[in-house]
Protein backbone atom coordinates (compact mmCIF):
# COMPACT_ATOMS: atom_id res chain seq x y z
CA UNK A 1 0.00 0.00 0.00
CA UNK A 2 1.14 3.68 -0.98
CA UNK A 3 -0.47 6.51 -0.04
CA UNK A 4 -0.59 10.46 0.27
CA UNK A 5 -2.00 12.10 3.00
CA UNK A 6 -2.77 15.57 1.90
CA UNK A 7 -4.21 17.10 5.04
CA UNK A 8 -1.75 16.49 8.45
CA UNK A 9 -0.76 18.55 10.81
CA UNK A 10 2.25 17.32 11.92
CA UNK A 11 3.44 20.24 13.90
CA UNK A 12 1.28 18.54 16.37
CA UNK A 13 2.51 14.79 16.13
CA UNK A 14 5.29 13.43 17.60
CA UNK A 15 8.14 11.27 15.38
CA UNK A 16 6.57 8.24 16.46
CA UNK A 17 3.67 9.09 13.98
CA UNK A 18 5.92 9.75 11.34
CA UNK A 19 7.10 6.34 11.98
CA UNK A 20 3.41 4.74 12.03
CA UNK A 21 2.60 6.52 8.73
CA UNK A 22 6.11 5.27 7.07
CA UNK A 23 5.30 1.82 7.89
CA UNK A 24 1.95 1.60 6.60
CA UNK A 25 2.91 3.40 3.34
CA UNK A 26 2.94 6.72 3.73
CA UNK A 27 5.04 8.80 0.58
CA UNK A 28 4.10 12.37 1.48
CA UNK A 29 2.16 14.67 3.63
CA UNK A 30 0.31 18.30 3.14
CA UNK A 31 0.21 20.74 5.96
CA UNK A 32 -1.92 23.38 5.57
CA UNK A 33 -1.28 26.33 7.92
CA UNK A 34 -3.99 26.08 11.16
CA UNK A 35 -5.24 26.85 14.64
CA UNK A 36 -2.96 26.19 17.58
CA UNK A 37 -5.94 25.37 19.65
CA UNK A 38 -5.14 29.10 20.92
CA UNK A 39 -4.65 32.59 19.43
CA UNK A 40 -1.33 33.56 18.46
CA UNK A 41 -0.91 36.99 19.72
CA UNK A 42 1.03 38.86 16.99
CA UNK A 43 1.81 38.44 12.94
CA UNK A 44 5.40 37.43 14.52
CA UNK A 45 4.11 34.36 15.86
CA UNK A 46 2.41 33.62 12.82
CA UNK A 47 5.88 33.82 10.79
CA UNK A 48 7.79 31.78 13.48
CA UNK A 49 5.11 29.44 12.65
CA UNK A 50 5.78 29.67 9.08
CA UNK A 51 9.47 28.82 9.12
CA UNK A 52 8.28 25.48 11.21
CA UNK A 53 6.23 24.42 7.87
CA UNK A 54 8.75 25.91 5.52
CA UNK A 55 11.92 24.72 7.42
CA UNK A 56 12.11 22.45 10.33
CA UNK A 57 9.10 20.14 9.79
CA UNK A 58 10.30 18.74 5.63
CA UNK A 59 13.67 17.66 7.46
CA UNK A 60 11.45 15.81 10.15
CA UNK A 61 9.65 13.97 7.78
CA UNK A 62 12.50 12.97 5.23
CA UNK A 63 13.70 11.23 8.20
CA UNK A 64 11.42 8.93 7.72
CA UNK A 65 11.12 8.62 4.15
CA UNK A 66 7.96 11.04 3.23
CA UNK A 67 8.06 14.28 1.39
CA UNK A 68 6.59 17.44 3.43
CA UNK A 69 4.74 20.26 1.58
CA UNK A 70 2.92 22.96 3.21
CA UNK A 71 -0.04 25.90 2.87
CA UNK A 72 0.08 29.23 4.62
CA UNK A 73 -2.81 31.34 5.66
CA UNK A 74 -4.05 32.89 8.72
CA UNK A 75 -6.56 30.57 9.92
CA UNK A 76 -10.21 31.10 9.79
CA UNK A 77 -10.16 30.75 13.81
CA UNK A 78 -8.48 33.58 13.92
CA UNK A 79 -9.79 35.29 11.11
CA UNK A 80 -11.74 37.68 12.96
CA UNK A 81 -9.01 40.12 13.76
CA UNK A 82 -8.60 41.71 10.90
CA UNK A 83 -6.12 43.63 11.68
CA UNK A 84 -3.86 40.81 12.27
CA UNK A 85 -4.99 39.41 9.49
CA UNK A 86 -3.78 41.67 7.09
CA UNK A 87 -0.39 41.78 8.60
CA UNK A 88 -0.44 38.29 8.46
CA UNK A 89 -1.06 38.18 4.64
CA UNK A 90 1.38 40.81 4.31
CA UNK A 91 3.73 38.98 5.00
CA UNK A 92 2.85 35.58 3.55
CA UNK A 93 3.94 36.74 0.26
CA UNK A 94 7.77 36.39 1.31
CA UNK A 95 7.59 32.20 1.79
CA UNK A 96 4.99 31.48 -1.46
CA UNK A 97 8.49 30.49 -3.41
CA UNK A 98 9.47 28.04 -0.87
CA UNK A 99 10.19 24.87 -2.72
CA UNK A 100 8.04 22.87 -0.27
CA UNK A 101 4.87 25.60 -0.43
CA UNK A 102 1.85 24.34 -2.82
CA UNK A 103 -0.42 27.29 -1.98
CA UNK A 104 -2.92 29.22 -0.14
CA UNK A 105 -4.70 27.38 2.81
CA UNK A 106 -6.34 25.86 4.85
CA UNK A 107 -8.23 29.50 4.83
CA UNK A 108 -12.27 29.09 4.93
CA UNK A 109 -14.84 30.03 7.63
CA UNK A 110 -14.97 29.11 10.98
CA UNK A 111 -18.56 30.79 12.53
CA UNK A 112 -19.21 32.66 9.45
CA UNK A 113 -19.06 35.76 10.63
CA UNK A 114 -18.52 38.91 8.34
CA UNK A 115 -14.79 39.50 9.56
CA UNK A 116 -13.99 35.39 8.60
CA UNK A 117 -15.68 36.48 4.97
CA UNK A 118 -13.33 39.50 4.41
CA UNK A 119 -10.50 37.65 5.59
CA UNK A 120 -11.23 34.59 3.58
CA UNK A 121 -12.02 36.61 0.43
CA UNK A 122 -8.59 38.51 1.29
CA UNK A 123 -6.71 35.39 0.68
CA UNK A 124 -8.20 34.32 -2.04
CA UNK A 125 -7.38 37.71 -3.45
CA UNK A 126 -3.95 37.24 -2.59
CA UNK A 127 -3.63 33.53 -4.06
CA UNK A 128 -5.24 34.42 -7.40
CA UNK A 129 -2.60 37.37 -7.26
CA UNK A 130 0.15 35.00 -7.07
CA UNK A 131 -1.40 32.04 -8.89
CA UNK A 132 -1.18 29.46 -5.80
CA UNK A 133 -3.35 26.47 -5.45
CA UNK A 134 -6.12 26.77 -2.83
CA UNK A 135 -7.12 24.62 0.31
CA UNK A 136 -10.18 25.21 1.89
CA UNK A 137 -11.65 24.59 5.13
CA UNK A 138 -15.12 24.36 5.93
CA UNK A 139 -16.72 24.66 9.47
CA UNK A 140 -17.58 22.28 12.15
CA UNK A 141 -20.73 20.42 12.52
CA UNK A 142 -23.91 23.13 12.48
CA UNK A 143 -21.63 25.79 10.97
CA UNK A 144 -21.06 23.10 8.41
CA UNK A 145 -24.04 23.68 5.49
CA UNK A 146 -24.49 27.36 5.75
CA UNK A 147 -20.57 27.58 5.72
CA UNK A 148 -19.81 25.80 2.70
CA UNK A 149 -22.36 27.30 1.15
CA UNK A 150 -21.22 30.72 1.70
CA UNK A 151 -17.49 29.73 0.50
CA UNK A 152 -18.85 28.38 -2.69
CA UNK A 153 -20.88 31.26 -3.50
CA UNK A 154 -18.17 33.50 -2.73
CA UNK A 155 -15.99 31.48 -5.09
CA UNK A 156 -18.46 31.08 -8.07
CA UNK A 157 -18.44 35.40 -7.91
CA UNK A 158 -14.42 35.36 -9.04
CA UNK A 159 -13.93 34.66 -13.24
CA UNK A 160 -10.26 34.58 -12.38
CA UNK A 161 -10.84 31.16 -9.99
CA UNK A 162 -10.28 27.63 -11.73
CA UNK A 163 -12.55 25.58 -9.75
CA UNK A 164 -10.28 22.59 -10.48
CA UNK A 165 -7.01 24.30 -8.94
CA UNK A 166 -9.52 24.62 -5.09
CA UNK A 167 -10.09 22.05 -2.85
CA UNK A 168 -13.03 22.27 -0.47
CA UNK A 169 -11.91 19.89 2.63
CA UNK A 170 -14.08 18.60 5.44
CA UNK A 171 -17.20 17.77 3.54
CA UNK A 172 -20.03 15.68 4.61
CA UNK A 173 -23.13 13.95 3.05
CA UNK A 174 -24.98 17.35 2.91
CA UNK A 175 -22.16 19.43 1.08
CA UNK A 176 -20.19 17.09 -1.30
CA UNK A 177 -22.84 17.89 -3.86
CA UNK A 178 -22.47 21.50 -4.19
CA UNK A 179 -18.85 21.37 -4.20
CA UNK A 180 -18.48 18.94 -6.88
CA UNK A 181 -21.17 20.36 -8.56
CA UNK A 182 -19.09 23.69 -8.56
CA UNK A 183 -15.76 21.76 -10.06
CA UNK A 184 -14.04 21.76 -6.88
CA UNK A 185 -11.99 19.01 -5.58
CA UNK A 186 -13.33 18.40 -2.32
CA UNK A 187 -11.78 16.07 1.38
CA UNK A 188 -12.97 13.75 3.33
CA UNK A 189 -11.69 14.09 7.08
CA UNK A 190 -11.61 10.36 8.60
CA UNK A 191 -11.86 11.46 12.33
CA UNK A 192 -13.21 9.40 15.24
CA UNK A 193 -16.43 11.77 16.29
CA UNK A 194 -16.79 14.77 14.59
CA UNK A 195 -16.34 14.55 10.50
CA UNK A 196 -16.57 11.55 8.80
CA UNK A 197 -15.90 7.60 9.50
CA UNK A 198 -14.41 5.23 6.79
CA UNK A 199 -17.52 3.22 6.58
CA UNK A 200 -19.28 6.86 5.72
CA UNK A 201 -16.53 8.12 3.76
CA UNK A 202 -16.69 4.58 1.32
CA UNK A 203 -20.85 5.38 1.25
CA UNK A 204 -19.60 8.51 -0.17
CA UNK A 205 -17.69 7.19 -2.88
CA UNK A 206 -20.09 4.01 -3.95
CA UNK A 207 -22.37 6.81 -4.28
CA UNK A 208 -20.60 9.89 -6.25
CA UNK A 209 -17.60 7.88 -7.67
CA UNK A 210 -13.82 8.62 -7.06
CA UNK A 211 -13.42 11.74 -9.11
CA UNK A 212 -11.97 15.19 -7.38
CA UNK A 213 -12.75 13.61 -3.77
CA UNK A 214 -9.65 12.47 -1.14
CA UNK A 215 -9.52 11.29 1.66
CA UNK A 216 -7.30 12.70 4.47
CA UNK A 217 -6.67 12.49 8.23
CA UNK A 218 -6.38 16.07 9.38
CA UNK A 219 -4.32 14.69 12.49
CA UNK A 220 -3.84 17.42 14.86
CA UNK A 221 -3.71 18.24 18.30
CA UNK A 222 -7.26 16.93 18.70
CA UNK A 223 -8.87 13.96 19.06
CA UNK A 224 -7.97 12.55 15.43
CA UNK A 225 -5.54 9.46 14.13
CA UNK A 226 -2.10 9.96 11.73
CA UNK A 227 -2.69 7.05 10.37
CA UNK A 228 -7.04 7.47 8.94
CA UNK A 229 -5.80 6.98 5.56
CA UNK A 230 -5.09 3.31 5.44
CA UNK A 231 -7.42 2.50 8.43
CA UNK A 232 -9.78 3.90 5.39
CA UNK A 233 -8.20 1.31 2.98
CA UNK A 234 -8.50 -1.79 5.20
CA UNK A 235 -12.34 -1.11 5.57
CA UNK A 236 -12.18 -0.53 2.00
CA UNK A 237 -10.98 -4.02 1.70
CA UNK A 238 -13.61 -5.41 4.01
CA UNK A 239 -16.46 -4.13 2.35
CA UNK A 240 -14.67 -5.75 -0.87
CA UNK A 241 -13.58 -2.69 -2.85
CA UNK A 242 -10.37 -3.47 -5.24
CA UNK A 243 -7.57 -2.56 -4.51
CA UNK A 244 -6.58 -0.74 -7.53
CA UNK A 245 -9.86 1.31 -6.61
CA UNK A 246 -8.31 1.77 -3.44
CA UNK A 247 -5.18 2.68 -4.80
CA UNK A 248 -6.76 5.37 -7.15
CA UNK A 249 -8.85 7.21 -4.30
CA UNK A 250 -5.54 6.89 -1.78
CA UNK A 251 -2.55 7.69 -4.21
CA UNK A 252 -3.30 9.11 -7.85
CA UNK A 253 -6.38 11.32 -6.98
CA UNK A 254 -3.97 13.26 -4.33
CA UNK A 255 -1.60 13.79 -6.92
CA UNK A 256 -4.25 14.36 -9.53
CA UNK A 257 -5.17 17.70 -6.92
CA UNK A 258 -1.35 18.37 -6.07
CA UNK A 259 0.58 17.60 -9.24
CA UNK A 260 -1.13 20.94 -10.31
CA UNK A 261 2.00 22.36 -8.81
CA UNK A 262 5.12 22.23 -10.20
CA UNK A 263 6.53 21.96 -6.69
CA UNK A 264 4.56 18.64 -6.24
CA UNK A 265 6.77 15.62 -6.33
CA UNK A 266 6.53 12.39 -4.73
CA UNK A 267 9.38 10.84 -6.14
CA UNK A 268 9.65 7.18 -7.15
CA UNK A 269 7.02 5.72 -4.95
CA UNK A 270 6.93 2.31 -5.88
CA UNK A 271 3.82 0.20 -6.65
CA UNK A 272 1.22 -1.38 -4.68
CA UNK A 273 2.45 -3.70 -1.55
CA UNK A 274 6.04 -2.98 -2.17
CA UNK A 275 5.58 0.69 -0.91
CA UNK A 276 5.73 0.13 2.93
CA UNK A 277 8.46 -2.38 3.22
CA UNK A 278 10.32 0.17 5.52
CA UNK A 279 11.30 -2.07 9.07
CA UNK A 280 10.96 -0.47 12.36
CA UNK A 281 14.51 -1.17 12.56
CA UNK A 282 15.77 1.07 9.41
CA UNK A 283 12.94 3.59 10.66
CA UNK A 284 15.41 3.87 13.53
CA UNK A 285 18.16 4.09 12.24
CA UNK A 286 17.15 6.55 10.34
CA UNK A 287 16.41 8.59 13.02
CA UNK A 288 18.96 8.59 14.92
CA UNK A 289 21.43 9.32 12.06
CA UNK A 290 19.27 11.89 11.31
CA UNK A 291 21.46 15.40 11.76
CA UNK A 292 19.92 18.50 13.31
CA UNK A 293 16.54 17.10 13.78
CA UNK A 294 16.53 14.95 16.98
CA UNK A 295 15.08 15.79 19.94
CA UNK A 296 16.91 17.70 22.61
CA UNK B 1 -31.98 6.06 -3.38
CA UNK B 2 -30.16 5.52 -6.03
CA UNK B 3 -28.01 2.78 -6.45
CA UNK B 4 -24.67 5.00 -6.85
CA UNK B 5 -21.81 4.89 -8.97
CA UNK B 6 -19.84 2.89 -7.74
CA UNK B 7 -21.84 -0.93 -7.03
CA UNK B 8 -21.42 -2.41 -3.41
CA UNK B 9 -19.46 -5.73 -4.04
CA UNK B 10 -21.28 -7.39 -1.60
CA UNK B 11 -25.08 -7.97 -1.19
CA UNK B 12 -27.59 -7.11 1.66
CA UNK B 13 -27.45 -10.13 3.19
CA UNK B 14 -23.29 -9.89 3.16
CA UNK B 15 -23.43 -6.71 4.78
CA UNK B 16 -25.42 -7.68 7.20
CA UNK B 17 -23.52 -10.45 8.09
CA UNK B 18 -20.24 -8.20 8.56
CA UNK B 19 -21.80 -5.00 9.99
CA UNK B 20 -25.22 -5.90 12.23
CA UNK B 21 -22.59 -6.52 15.12
CA UNK B 22 -20.92 -3.08 15.34
CA UNK B 23 -23.95 -1.39 14.57
CA UNK B 24 -26.15 -3.66 16.85
CA UNK B 25 -23.16 -2.21 19.80
CA UNK B 26 -23.92 1.48 18.25
CA UNK B 27 -27.57 1.40 18.72
CA UNK B 28 -27.14 -0.29 22.31
CA UNK B 29 -25.31 2.76 23.05
CA UNK B 30 -27.59 5.55 21.70
CA UNK B 31 -30.35 3.35 23.70
CA UNK B 32 -28.30 3.81 27.17
CA UNK B 33 -27.25 7.31 26.34
CA UNK B 34 -30.74 8.38 26.21
CA UNK B 35 -31.78 5.84 29.80
CA UNK B 36 -28.60 7.97 31.42
CA UNK B 37 -30.17 11.33 30.47
CA UNK B 38 -33.80 9.70 31.81
CA UNK B 39 -32.62 8.64 34.69
CA UNK B 40 -30.73 12.15 35.78
CA UNK B 41 -33.09 14.59 34.42
CA UNK B 42 -36.13 13.26 31.97
CA UNK B 43 -37.04 17.04 31.06
CA UNK B 44 -34.06 18.16 29.76
CA UNK B 45 -35.51 17.34 25.84
CA UNK B 46 -37.76 20.26 26.59
CA UNK B 47 -34.68 22.67 28.28
CA UNK B 48 -31.84 21.68 25.63
CA UNK B 49 -31.41 22.22 22.17
CA UNK B 50 -28.76 19.67 22.00
CA UNK B 51 -31.38 16.96 23.30
CA UNK B 52 -34.57 18.06 21.51
CA UNK B 53 -32.41 17.62 17.83
CA UNK B 54 -30.84 14.76 18.70
CA UNK B 55 -34.03 13.51 19.60
CA UNK B 56 -36.17 14.80 16.71
CA UNK B 57 -33.13 13.10 14.53
CA UNK B 58 -33.95 9.41 16.08
CA UNK B 59 -37.53 10.00 14.57
CA UNK B 60 -36.18 9.96 11.04
CA UNK B 61 -33.85 7.02 11.59
CA UNK B 62 -37.20 4.41 10.47
CA UNK B 63 -38.13 6.47 7.44
CA UNK B 64 -37.18 5.14 4.09
CA UNK B 65 -36.47 8.00 1.73
CA UNK B 66 -37.76 6.35 -1.31
CA UNK B 67 -40.80 5.19 0.71
CA UNK B 68 -41.90 8.69 1.42
CA UNK B 69 -40.48 9.84 -1.55
CA UNK B 70 -37.79 12.25 0.17
CA UNK B 71 -34.76 12.83 -2.20
CA UNK B 72 -32.41 13.31 0.21
CA UNK B 73 -31.11 10.22 3.24
CA UNK B 74 -31.46 9.60 6.29
CA UNK B 75 -27.78 10.84 6.92
CA UNK B 76 -28.74 14.44 4.93
CA UNK B 77 -31.81 14.71 6.90
CA UNK B 78 -30.08 14.09 10.22
CA UNK B 79 -27.58 16.52 9.12
CA UNK B 80 -30.25 18.66 7.95
CA UNK B 81 -31.61 18.84 11.22
CA UNK B 82 -28.57 19.85 13.05
CA UNK B 83 -27.62 22.74 10.95
CA UNK B 84 -27.78 26.11 10.88
CA UNK B 85 -30.37 27.23 8.29
CA UNK B 86 -29.77 30.63 8.53
CA UNK B 87 -28.12 32.22 5.18
CA UNK B 88 -26.91 35.75 6.97
CA UNK B 89 -22.90 36.13 8.57
CA UNK B 90 -22.94 37.03 12.09
CA UNK B 91 -22.26 40.20 13.08
CA UNK B 92 -19.64 39.44 14.63
CA UNK B 93 -17.54 36.00 16.43
CA UNK B 94 -20.09 34.74 19.36
CA UNK B 95 -18.46 31.68 20.65
CA UNK B 96 -15.41 29.74 19.28
CA UNK B 97 -16.39 26.47 18.49
CA UNK B 98 -19.27 24.77 17.35
CA UNK B 99 -21.60 22.64 19.60
CA UNK B 100 -22.92 20.05 17.21
CA UNK B 101 -26.67 20.80 16.88
CA UNK B 102 -28.34 24.83 15.97
CA UNK B 103 -30.94 25.91 18.55
CA UNK B 104 -34.17 26.12 16.06
CA UNK B 105 -36.36 26.40 19.48
CA UNK B 106 -34.55 29.00 21.07
CA UNK B 107 -34.27 26.44 24.43
CA UNK B 108 -30.54 27.52 24.93
CA UNK B 109 -28.47 24.93 27.54
CA UNK B 110 -29.88 23.28 30.33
Amino acid sequence: MRYIDLHAHMVSRSTDDYVQMALTGCVAVTEPAFWAGWDRSSADGFEDYFRHLTDFEPKRAAVYGIRHFAWLCLNPKEGEDRVLAREVLRRIPRYLDSPTVLGIGEIGLNRVTRNEIATFRDHVDLAIEHDQLIHIHTPHLEDKYKGTRTIVDILTEYDRIDPSRVMIDHAEEHTLPMILENGFWTGLTLYPQTKVSPERAIDMYERYGTDRICVASACDWGPSVPTAVPHFALAMKRRGHAADLIDRIIYHNPIAFLGQSPKFDVGSAPDGDAAATSSPRNLTAAKSSAGGVAAA
Amino acid sequence: MPSGVIPSPKTGRELVDEYFIENRTRLLEIAAFLDRLDRSDPTLVDRDYRVRAFREALRLLEDRPSASGEPQTRVERIQEILSDPTTEPLEKLDVKSARGAYDRWHLGVA
